[in-house]
């Protein structure tokens, strides 16, 4: 097998003395799509701090693309999508100048902008069709655009993991459908994508595996067994079935 | 009386030259650094740095050290005891940053009250624009000069701290890094406008362009333009104002900001009250026209 692009090792966060991660190990690799579930406070978010780099773990490591994670980080492997409610849509920014934070790791000090990283943001922009908007506010788009509007600025900064925090929250079924597309375009060509999601339903549409987190793994395997009443009901407690547990 | 000689009286005197040198620069390098205050939620940071900064000013008097480097230390300390407040008790942020910043700022006014000074220190609190010295000046100038630098470069890099922290650790950078820098560059700009208008009115100027400029664009490029020329204005005609009129020039200069607002809140074509439905009214008209 090829070097994962994402690995944790026996990695444990606490906050304070809350415990939120409890001993993870993940092997992720290139090229796929890993679906994350779990309850509010399992740690999902936790675990995307800890890749990004906001939290530093009390055991255990992380290694990116083969790397160490800040080196990783520099280079500008991790493309990160927030949740909608984590953003300020009202923020004066553009869609191209999201866009083009993704090339902040690539410039000089005062991060002015090349003709390369304006080519790269208009092909990005380009990618996730959303050219005719680039000059818009951030809020002005809808909530489909919005999540686009991210994910082109993880592929302008040129990321090979992608994270992203609850996409599908408040999007509807025609844009999770573009998303989703989109998402599998990015696979295809090497990245790998790590996404957290309620959405249980959409769950094998999306992901070539799940991952199952209870602040700590309790399952990594396919959608369809992942998504086994047995399996989702030591996630979320008992009586919960596919349809229902988002 | 013509209005050129209106305009030019005033200036034949050197006091109103030196003070209006002092709050334009004051009120530009006040208004960049306000773009990102109120974007990131900092206005009460910044009232909480701009008044914790006294005892450091008062104590680098005493010990004949420059003002900046007592005002620096000082914002940092309010600022560590604000966090240590909030993070290690029930007390509420707001209410952290209320009693370290009072505390602070009663330090500050018991220390004026024991410090032999040949200059009232009392100045310092409500500012003495007419008093400002050449040297007074110039520090002004270097400090404001460098803040503004210091804020231009690094524009890019300070938006994106306050648009989306966890992005620049995604990329490597260092958003704590980036957010002392903020707030040291706002103590920086609190000594700069201690001159021009006091440390009590200093937050004016630290939150009102930045919100004013929000409210009349989407970019925040355009945001660093209009705060600045936005308050140097305010600057201007506060003093003439205060000259004419013979009132406090501090005070005057903070009013005219806080009319301005008050008429961007109303009639912004885009954001104000008025303004939305007057042009929501226009739009109606031509429709019906066609």
């Amino acid at each position: 097998m090829s070097v994962p692009a994402i690995d944790v090792r026996n990695v444990t966060v606490h906050y304070g003395d809350v415990l939120a991660l409890d001993n993870v190990s993940l092997s992720l690799a290139p090229g796929r799509i890993y679906g994350l579930i779990g309850m509010n406070g399992s740690g999902k978010s936790t675990l995307f701090k800890t890749i990004t780099g906001m939290l530093r773990p009390d055991h255990g490591t992380v290694t990116l693309a083969g790397r160490q994670p800040a080196l990783a980080r520099k280079a500008g492997a991790v493309g990160y999508v927030p949740q909608s409610e984590d953003v300020d849509w009202a923020f004066p920014l553009s869609v191209r100048d999201v866009v083009m934070m993704g090339r902040y790791g690539h410039m000089g000090f005062s991060r002015r902008p090349k003709a390369a990283d304006k080519a790269a943001v208009a092909e990005a922009l380009e990618r996730v069709e959303l050219t005719d908007l680039a000059d818009r506010q951030i809020g002005q788009l809808s909530g489909g655009q919005k999540k686009r509007a991210f994910v082109a600025r993880g592929i302008a900064q040129g990321a090979t993991i992608l994270l992203l925090d609850e996409p599908f929250a408040g999007v509807d079924k025609r844009s999770e459908g573009t998303i989703t597309t989109l998402l599998r375009e990015l696979a295809a060509e090497g990245a790998t994508v790590l996404v957290s999601t309620h959405d249980l339903n959409a769950l094998p549409k999306l992901a070539d595996e799940a991952i199952l987190l209870m602040r700590t793994v309790l399952l990594q395997s396919t959608p369809a067994e992942v998504l086994k009443p047995e399996n989702l009901a030591r996630a979320f407690g008992l009586d919960v079935t596919a349809g229902d547990a988002a | 009386m013509n209005p050129l000689d209106f305009l030019l009286e005033p200036l034949s005197y050197d006091f109103m030259v030196r003070a209006l040198a002092t709050s334009v620069t004051a009120a530009i390098v006040c208004a960049v650094l306000s773009c990102w205050l109120v974007l990131i939620g900092w206005s009460l940071m910044g009232d909480a740095v701009s008044h914790a900064v006294l005892p450091g000013v008062v104590l680098a008097y005493v010990v004949g050290a420059p003002f900046a480097l007592g005002a620096v230390i000082f914002g940092f300390l309010a600022v560590a005891l604000i966090g240590i407040v909030r993070n290690t008790s029930r007390i509420k942020e707001d209410a952290a940053i209320g009693i370290v910043f009072t505390t602070l700022f009663a330090l500050g006014i018991v220390l004026i009250s024991v410090t032999p000074s040949q200059t009232d220190l009392n100045h310092i609190i409500f500012g003495n624009l007419l008093g400002v010295s050449w040297a007074d000046l110039a520090q002004v100038l270097i400090l404001g000069a460098i803040t503004l630098t210091i804020l231009l470069v690094k524009r890019r890099d300070f938006t994106l701290y306050a648009f989306d922290a966890t992005h620049a650790h995604a990329i490597g950078l260092n958003p704590k890094v980036l957010g002392a820098a903020l707030l040291g560059l706002l103590a920086l700009t609190a000594v700069v406008a201690l001159q021009a208008v006091g440390v009590v009115l200093v937050v004016a100027l630290l939150i009102i362009p930045g919100a004013t400029a929000y409210l009349l664009t989407d970019r925040f490029s355009r945001m660093l333009v209009i705060a600045p020329v936005m308050s140097a204005l305010a600057a201007v005609t506060g003093l003439y104002l205060s000259y004419y009129l013979d009132t406090a020039s501090g005070g005057m200069i903070v009013l005219v900001e806080g009319c301005i607002f008050a008429l961007v809140y109303l009639f912004s074509p885009t954001q104000g009250v008025i303004g939305k439905r007057l042009g929501a009214m226009k739009r109606q008209r031509m429709l019906a026209a066609q």
